[in-house]
């Protein structure tokens, strides 16, 4: 009998595949209790080093096509398609869910990423505005992406709320570092080497597997860091104090479902800043 | 230089009681706890107002539970709207009687609150007014719902304007509020309340507690608030969003500024400069978006700054009441003692101010309108906002640079760009870390456009559509 080659679970930071930089693991066992992986625990270090590529790739990343960074997330689309086995199989063997309702979740997050690629193009055209000032002037507001991201995916999913959790953060070309399920994290380092493989620049995506908690207080008080989403969190309250002291955009656990095809354009738009722009009209 | 004769408006326009209670549930409440609110030109005072405590701030609250339970919930947009209507028109046609109220209170000169503060006012609600029956056009879906009951608190720079931009909004999506003015700015505010009463708006929709930042911090506690709106210091705005962390407020901060005026050797010079000087004297350059920064082209600067200076010696500081009056009064002793600290620190830290000679009067808060050249960008006064009528320049030698250093702030409320290269101004503005950038003009406000900032000037926006989305919630 040939022996089964086993993947090493680590951390996805800047585009690469490092380890932690603490050496640091820990244990994942799947739904019945038994060992299957040693995951890496990702470190203060590495929340850091994750915001510095966040922020290089972020600019590069607004500054593409809508319509480009519309191909990149249907690409993304097309490759977790592909790898469809591995994730119903990670699925059912961390969460113990039937065959069928786990090709569901599969579904909906392959959905939801056509979903959301959909809409880069068109933010604008629903949320801009053209306004008609008492004056001779062109006025226009537009929207446009708020900058570094930090998120925390929901607990309880190991795949569909992690893609409703980054997509809406990139989709308008935002970076996003993303704190995955702690105890569910196989499928959210499977679905970084879908990112890695999808034309998404590195740094775009940055995906921590570790302690929510442990990570949280390091990301909501880092200076460089534009806002929050605390969906997956267990002292949200605390935490959204201390993103007060940079007045970070703070997204409340159990404000948008995270399990379905698609998300919410509120929630877009909540990683979104409006720009009003103002110039004389005449001669 | 052409002398004025001067040219007063009239004192008599607007009789003030010699004391105000605070406005809950449609009558103003007896006097109580009062403290005097002063004229900053001539430090004489106006009248007693009453200091909110929490047990004023709760009755305020219940009464805005209150109807919105009852009353204002339970109407149809059209209704909602046509108060707001009626409120738009009193003020209009109380307009010169709140200008010079507003001008008596603030110190800010009569020809801006006739001509800026009090119509905008009136715009803000006839605008908002329209929208009160077709909020399913605001692009939440069908039958978005109000938040509730609607905290507020605005501060002393355009007091009046400010309400307005607060309760209009607020009202037209279906929310009752419970607005506190600035401690040292409250009476165009108690104006106000009168004025809900003549638009017969029912009792207890729109609330009015003065006091200071203790008041604001009760309000903003209360447990029975949906909203909260505040427009003030970066400071501050970080308290009230460490003070709602972990519920269910939903809030509305507009913060301070320090924004970049650019100014390219293409640009039409003589235009600029008045673009900077309306962008930073404008108010006394209390004004959060105020234009403090300039970043002249290196190969322009020389030429520019001869200019503004030339443009500087005919500005006229003096008495706000009269017609011809450029700059007023800085608003309280407080704020005079700040601008003249933050100034002397700039210069310590090797920038060189320069001011027009001009004669101060003898009473009240005065500040000669001054730039302060060579500034680093690590100087005091290029990163600090110092809110009174003090322009730091800056230089540089391309658009790159020009956009690093104006986007290398804590802020992000606002931005000039000066060239005659449309190209140019779209990127910049693509470029700009800004909520509202300003292309070859400065400090334009209307109702019907979104204001607002990035970063630490806070979030959510206020006017147009974008302001209505802050008081309503899609029904999901």
């Amino acid at each position: 009998m040939r022996l089964e080659i086993k993947k090493t679970y680590k951390l996805f930071i800047g585009g690469k595949f490092p380890r932690s930089e603490s050496g640091r693991i820990y244990k994942v066992n799947n739904h019945k209790g038994d060992f299957l992986a040693n995951v890496a625990k990702a470190s203060r270090k590495d929340v850091r080093d994750s915001v510095v590529v966040a922020r290089s790739a972020q600019s590069g990343w607004a500054g593409a096509s809508a319509y480009n960074r519309g191909q990149v997330l249907y690409r993304i689309a097309e490759m977790l398609e592909g790898r469809r086995e591995q994730f119903v199989a990670e699925i059912r063997e961390l969460t113990g869910k039937s065959e069928k309702q786990a090709n569901q979740e599969v579904d909906n997050a392959i959905d939801s990423w056509v979903w959301h690629a959909g809409w880069t193009d068109k933010i604008e055209s629903v949320a801009g505005n053209m306004n008609p000032v008492a004056g001779p002037f062109f006025n226009i507001s537009t929207n446009q992406p708020t900058g570094v991201v930090a998120a925390f995916a929901p607990q309880d999913s190991a795949l569909v709320g992690l893609v409703n959790t980054i997509a809406p953060a990139i989709v308008s070309g935002n970076s996003v570092i993303v704190v995955t399920s702690e105890s569910l994290p196989l499928a959210a380092v499977t679905l970084a080497e879908v990112l890695e493989t999808s034309d998404l620049p590195g740094g775009v995506v940055n995906i921590l597997t570790g302690n929510a908690k442990e990570l949280g207080s390091w990301l909501a008080s880092h200076m460089d860091v534009n806002a929050i989403d605390l969906e997956g969190i267990s002292n949200a309250a605390e935490l959204e104090m201390l993103a007060a002291e940079t007045l970070k955009r703070v997204i409340r656990p159990g404000t948008y479902s995270r399990s379905a095809a698609k998300g919410a354009l509120q929630h877009i738009l909540d990683f979104m800043e409006i720009k009003t722009v103002w110039h004389p009209k005449g001669n | 230089m052409f002398d004025y004769a001067p040219a007063p408006e009239s004192r008599d326009l607007v009789k003030f009681q010699d004391s105000y209670g605070h406005f809950i549930g449609g009558k103003f409440t007896k006097p109580s706890n009062t403290y005097g609110t002063i004229n900053p030109a001539t430090e004489e005072t106006l009248a007693q107002i009453s200091h909110g405590t929490a047990k004023d701030v709760d009755a305020a609250v219940k009464a805005a539970r209150n109807a919105y339970e009852k009353t204002w919930s339970k109407l149809d947009g059209a209704t909602r709207g046509k108060y707001l209507y009626r409120i738009a028109r009193i003020i209009q046609e109380r307009s010169r009687e709140l200008a010079v109220a507003e001008t008596l209170n603030n110190g800010k000169p009569i020809k801006e609150t006739r001509d800026a503060d009090i119509p905008l006012a009136a715009s803000w609600f006839f605008y908002y007014a329209g929208w009160a029956d077709k909020l399913d056009y605001a692009g939440l879906g069908p039958n978005p719902m109000a938040h509730g009951v609607a905290a507020q608190v605005v501060p002393w720079n355009f007091p009046l304007m400010m309400l307005a931009w607060k309760i209009a909004p607020a009202l037209a999506a279906g929310n009752t509020v419970v607005l506190k003015p600035a401690e040292t700015t409250p009476l165009s505010a108690l104006l106000f309340a009168e004025i809900c009463q003549q638009a017969e708006l029912p009792d207890g929709v729109v609330n009015i507690v003065t006091g200071f930042g203790d008041t604001g911090a009760e309000l903003f506690d209360h447990s029975d608030i949906n909203k909260v709106a505040f427009t003030g210091s970066t400071n501050v705005g970080k308290i009230i969003a460490k003070q709602i962390a972990g519920t269910n407020k939903k809030a509305t901060l507009e913060l301070g500024g320090k924004a970049a005026n650019i100014v390219f050797e293409d640009a039409a010079l003589d235009q600029a400069v008045e673009g900077i000087v309306n962008g930073i004297f404008f108010n006394q350059g209390h004004v959060c978006c105020a234009g403090s920064r300039l970043l002249v082209q290196e190969s322009v600067q020389d030429v520019l700054i001869k200019k503004l200076k030339a443009r500087m010696e005919n500005i006229r500081l003096g008495d706000p009441m009269d017609k011809n009056t450029d700059i007023g009064a800085i608003n309280s002793k407080a704020q005079l003692t700040k601008i003249d600290r933050l100034v002397k620190q700039g210069v310590k830290e090797g920038g060189q101010s320069w001011a027009p000679t001009c004669a101060m009067p003898k009473n009240g808060f005065w500040y000669a309108p001054t730039i302060i050249t060579g500034v680093a960008p690590t100087n005091t006064v290029a990163r600090e906002e110092i809110f009174g009528p003090v322009l730091s320049v800056m230089t540089f030698r391309t658009p790159a640079e020009a956009v690093a250093k104006a986007n290398n702030s804590q802020y992000g409320l606002s931005a000039g760009v000066w060239t005659e290269k449309g190209s140019r101004i779209l990127k910049m503005a693509d470029q700009l870390n800004a909520g509202v950038v300003w292309a070859n003009t400065y400090n334009q406000f209307d109702p019907a456009s979104p204001f607002g900032g990035f970063k630490e000037s806070g979030y959510g926006r206020e006017g147009g559509r974008h302001g209505l989305l802050s008081y309503l919630k899609g029904s999901h």
